[in-house]
């Protein structure tokens, strides 16, 4: 029960990009229409569900017991540039169409904050392996949500009158900021709701 | 000279004009302490960063540019996390997470690769400064509006038998508390840059 808790969690209560601030780089940039959006959401959900165990094995199994814990920082960012790096390698072996639709989003996520963010959020959450692994699929799929809504709501934006100087960046702001204020409705109580009992 | 410390301000503004590193600039402005914190890492990690880069810049392999950047970038964010962890605790508390993550911070690989390979050390130098600074003058700013609007208070460093934290007097009984959520954020970033572009065309072409 614990992992539909963490699942709930990362997907709507405690969402990467609309309550934690991370990701919002890729969330404001590779939004501009639907398609693309979808590519990068799911690109980042699959690096994200690999690097949260990844990097809780370096740190559970490497790092503590050598007593190195200051290390990382450097150690979780090369796992995940090299993690990044072997994803590329083996979809574009193993499927040239998943490459073809994925692959432009690929080199963006080494320094996406939501990847490193889950992992250090694992670590600090003290999450055992599987948790983690659980914590970085969801916090991948509230990405992929928030990318969405958000693409979609750009592109009727796109047919729609604004102010001049509002065009463009500042208004999808305003939209994310909006749409943060919905998400305010997810709140602990709706687990507490759900499952009575957890 | 002039103009590579002054693009960082106002013609590349890391924040309102490249749209970079917003994570931070959103994640950690609920205090202007905090930003200003954020601000003072962000500058360090980026002088280093850019001073090493543009020393090494000869002798990096052009394949492996880029983790090499990255390890470079990482133990500087590594030292200010210790300094800060041993002098500001308090500090490091409220910032968290955003600590670590200074080293997915698009601004300064982006600096590393797009100015201190091609350019000498001082140049490089005076780059950092600039970008460096124009971030922290952005997050000061979003900051600044967040929490007079959002708490009703401006605070800053404890100095002497002050504590430094200015109360405003109507706003602190009533805060417009959305403006320190996540939301508040996005709303005032995006206000701001939109105030950002009025001035912008204000200065192309004068009003008449």
């Amino acid at each position: 029960m614990t992992y539909i808790a963490i699942l709930i969690t990362f997907v709507f209560i405690s969402n990467f990009v609309l309550t934690q601030f991370l990701g919002i780089c890729p969330f404001i940039g590779v939004s501009k229409n639907v398609d693309s959006a979808v590519g990068m959401g799911f690109a980042v959900t699959f690096v994200m569900a690999l690097a949260s165990i990844a990097t809780w094995a370096i740190q559970h199994l490497v790092l503590i017991p050598l007593k190195i814990e200051f290390l990382q920082t450097i150690t979780f960012i090369l796992v995940i540039a090299a993690l990044v790096q072997l994803v590329e390698m083996v979809i574009q072996k193993i499927s040239p169409p998943l490459y073809k639709a994925l692959g432009i989003y690929l080199p963006l996520i080494t320094t996406n904050c939501a990847v490193m963010g889950i992992a250090l959020i694992a670590v600090r959450s003290d999450f055992s392996a599987l948790e983690s692994f659980v914590a970085g699929i969801a916090a991948g799929f509230g990405f992929l949500l928030a990318i969405i809504l958000m693409s979609t709501i750009r592109e009727k934006l796109d047919a729609e009158w604004i102010p001049k100087h509002l065009r463009g960046v500042p208004i999808a702001f305003i939209t994310g900021g909006l749409m943060a204020l919905a998400f305010m409705a997810f709140d602990k109580a709706l687990i507490n709701n759900l499952f009575p009992g957890l | 000279m002039i103009k590579d410390i002054t693009r960082g301000f106002f013609k590349e503004n890391p924040v309102f004009v490249v749209l970079l590193g917003l994570c931070p600039a959103l994640g950690v402005s609920t205090k202007v302490v905090n930003s200003i914190g954020m601000g003072a890492g962000v500058i360090f990690v980026l002088l280093g960063s850019n001073i090493m880069v543009s020393m090494l810049k000869n002798f990096i392999p052009e394949k492996v540019r880029i983790p090499a950047y990255i390890v470079i970038i990482a133990s500087f964010v590594t030292i200010v996390q210790m300094v800060m962890q041993a002098f500001m605790p308090d500090l490091y508390k409220s910032l968290g997470v955003f600590v670590p993550l200074i080293v997915v911070n698009c601004i300064i690989l982006g600096r590393a690769e797009a100015f201190a390979n091609k350019n000498n050390l001082f140049r490089s130098i005076l780059d950092a400064l600039g970008m460096g600074i124009g971030f922290t003058f952005a997050l000061f700013l979003i900051s600044l509006v967040r929490e007079i609007l959002g708490a009703g208070t401006i605070t800053l460093f404890p100095m002497g038998s002050w504590d430094g934290i200015i109360v405003i007097p109507i706003l602190s009984n009533a805060p417009v508390r959305v403006m320190a959520l996540a939301a508040g954020a996005l709303l005032v970033l995006g206000y701001l840059k939109a105030l950002w572009n009025v001035f912008e065309a204000r200065k192309k072409e004068p009003v008449s």
